[in-house]
């Protein structure tokens, strides 16, 4: 017995828990998909499948608007997060060990840490002061904070494809006649790049799913599409929010295959 | 003249860690590489060979000294600006790049002209015999083709000197000892100085033109491999090279007086203790009787196929190995606690003072 070892698989009640885990997990879910291609107004009773509600959903101009929005806003943001997240994930892992890198690591993943919701009262006030003095009531707040907290979500994946480079490539390089510029352009950018666009689509993910951040600093008519909905299901739940969310749950879903492709390691 | 040095490193050390508490890698070493020699650097893992290696490279600065390259002071010069190529022990082939492209990525960032990458490049795949794997990925190579793609990448530039970190170590033993030969075809062909660093003595004596062996961040001894080999100037590398025979002994007039009471000739020395080395392939089994002949009794026979092993003690206790040659009927007629003579030829005996 003692020599076959620790086996979880083997322990009383191991399937029971995990089926009922994943169908916790995924049962509303999925109850979510099936009714959104429900005949009837009900999202409780089933009347027969129909695309109705995302033809509804379609000719809503209100939804289009936020969903053009949504998107304009996580691809700023996510291109922006991405760049600095690079820079930063450059800096501490191609350079000898300094004082207070851990304090920089912390420092970079804070979004992580601290509360939405602290995060969220503290951008109310700061860009409400700059609004005052300024008058620009644009989408730059929106953009500036979402590209804040997505950082630590593409800073992640790129500094473990960086740490995970053989440093090797790059003294190979070096020995190869390559300047530092060269080194970098030609042989650690497009090994990083994988690490990049991983990152870059965690970040688009995360700012595309915000509520909390958005709903504080978002100015009057610049709901995005998770904010909309809220609102929508404040007066009334319909089957139409049924319908988005499942577009965007198929667009999460679409982008974090791919995330995990990139990031597989190759054998 | 300076013109026939390739490289020369002048009293270069190299410490690694803090004040107190630093580390010695090399510790004073001068040498002179020729122009177009085969010179490896032999020794244990952590004797320093490497890092010397890595300073001719320029992947690191020495602590003290200076190294040159053909005259010219190169001491503080960053890797990509000297005419000297490396073969990394891992290969470091740029993997997402092909065949093709990882050999003439030296030429592209020297800014040569399409042409010129590109007739350097077919002229190194033809080289390496890898003109069919041109195109492919470096992942989609065996080990064996990876080495010689790293040697026609680190070749392709023409460098003045081209640095081997213990390239083949990775390779099995069969295709250790193809590369071996092709890598003596390559200096011969290409005319480059080769600096090769390997802890295998057997890689170094038949590949060299000369040897530098080190230890403890000390090059011990340089020379042919034939005079290292027969002459080895202290006790690390009679041992580290080959087996050998340690025999204590003490200066009796013109002759030694072994530890076991019996007196030996062996070349002449000044000091009054000395330690005599024989390798094993210079003792001679012969009858007991014989005169001259030093007594021993068989403690063990190792047979390794192609020759025996037979240790044999003398009468103080010291272990002597003597390699007999396998006789055709495959039994030396030998047994353990047989009495047997030892006669060893005096011209092959090494007196290391100590």
């Amino acid at each position: 017995m003692a020599s076959k070892g620790f086996v979880l698989s083997r322990l009383p009640g191991f399937n029971a828990i995990a089926i009922g885990v994943f169908v916790a997990l995924y049962l509303p879910i999925g109850m979510l998909v099936v009714y959104s291609f429900n005949a009837g107004k009900s999202v409780a009773s089933w009347e027969g499948f129909s695309l109705q509600w995302y033809a509804v959903a379609w000719a809503n101009d209100a939804v289009k608007d936020a969903t053009i929005r949504s998107l304009y806003l996580a691809l700023s943001a996510a291109v922006i997060s991405t760049l600095l997240a690079t820079l930063a994930a450059l800096g501490t892992t191609r350079r000898a060990a300094f004082k207070g890198q851990t304090f920089i690591y912390v420092m970079i993943n804070q979004p992580l840490m601290v509360p939405e919701i602290v995060s969220a009262v503290a951008l109310l006030i700061f860009f409400a002061m700059i609004k005052q003095a300024t008058g620009y009531a644009g989408m730059g707040y929106l953009i500036a904070a979402h590209a804040a907290f997505c950082i630590p979500f593409a800073y992640l994946p790129i500094r473990a494809r960086l740490e995970g480079m053989d440093l090797t490539l790059e003294t190979a390089a070096s020995d190869l006649y390559a300047s530092s510029w060269q080194t970098f352009r030609f042989v650690t950018l497009p090994l990083l790049l994988p690490g990049i666009f991983a990152g870059m689509m965690l970040a688009f993910v995360t700012s595309l799913d915000d509520v909390v951040i958005t709903v504080f600093v978002k100015s009057a008519g610049q709901d995005t599409l998770p904010t909309y909905m809220l609102g929508q299901i404040r007066r009334q739940v319909t089957a139409e929010i049924n319908a988005i969310s499942t577009v965007l749950l198929a667009l999460t879903v679409a982008l974090l295959t791919l995330f995990f492709l990139l990031t597989r390691k190759k054998d | 003249m300076t013109q026939t040095i390739a490289v020369e490193a002048r009293n270069v050390v190299k410490a690694f860690g803090h004040a107190d508490t630093a580390v010695r890698a090399l510790d004073d070493v001068s040498v002179q590489i020729r122009k177009g020699e085969f010179f490896t650097l032999l020794g244990p893992s952590g004797c320093g060979k490497t890092t010397l290696l890595r300073l001719i490279a320029g992947f690191e600065m020495p602590s003290g000294g200076t190294i040159l390259l053909e005259g010219a002071d190169i001491t503080t010069l960053p890797p990509n600006k000297r005419p000297v190529n490396t073969v990394f022990q891992s290969y470091a082939l740029f993997p997402h790049l092909t065949v093709a492209q990882n050999i003439g990525f030296g030429l592209e960032m020297l800014g040569r002209p399409k042409s010129e990458v590109q007739a350097t490049t077919a002229r190194m795949l033809a080289l390496v015999k890898l003109e069919a794997m041109a195109n492919r990925k470096t992942s989609q190579l065996s080990g064996g083709q990876q080495q010689r793609v790293a040697l026609a990448r680190a070749l392709a530039p023409s460098p003045k000197v081209l640095l081997l970190d213990e390239p083949l170590s990775a390779l099995d033993l069969k295709l250790r000892k193809e590369m071996q030969i092709e890598l003596k075809r390559l200096q011969l062909e290409t005319g480059i100085t080769f600096i090769f660093v390997t802890h295998d003595q057997e890689e170094a004596l038949t590949m060299s033109d000369r040897i530098g062996v080190m230890s403890a961040g000390k090059l011990q001894q340089v020379g042919p491999p034939k005079e290292i080999y027969n002459h080895p100037v202290n006790r690390f590398v009679a041992s580290f090279i080959g087996e050998t025979n340690f025999l204590p002994a003490s200066r009796d007039g013109d002759r030694y007086r072994l530890d076991c009471g019996i007196k030996i000739a062996a070349p002449a020395s000044n000091a009054a203790r000395v330690t005599l080395t024989i390798r094993p392939e210079q003792v001679r089994l012969v009858a007991e009787t014989e005169a001259d002949a030093l007594p021993a009794k068989i403690t063990n026979l190792v047979y390794f196929g192609t020759d025996t092993h037979c240790h044999a003690a003398l009468l103080d206790g010291t272990e002597v190995v003597a390699r007999l040659q396998s006789p055709a009927s495959g039994d030396a007629g030998l047994a353990v606690g047989q009495s047997v003579g030892l006669r060893f030829v005096p011209e092959a005996i090494q007196v290391l003072e100590d």
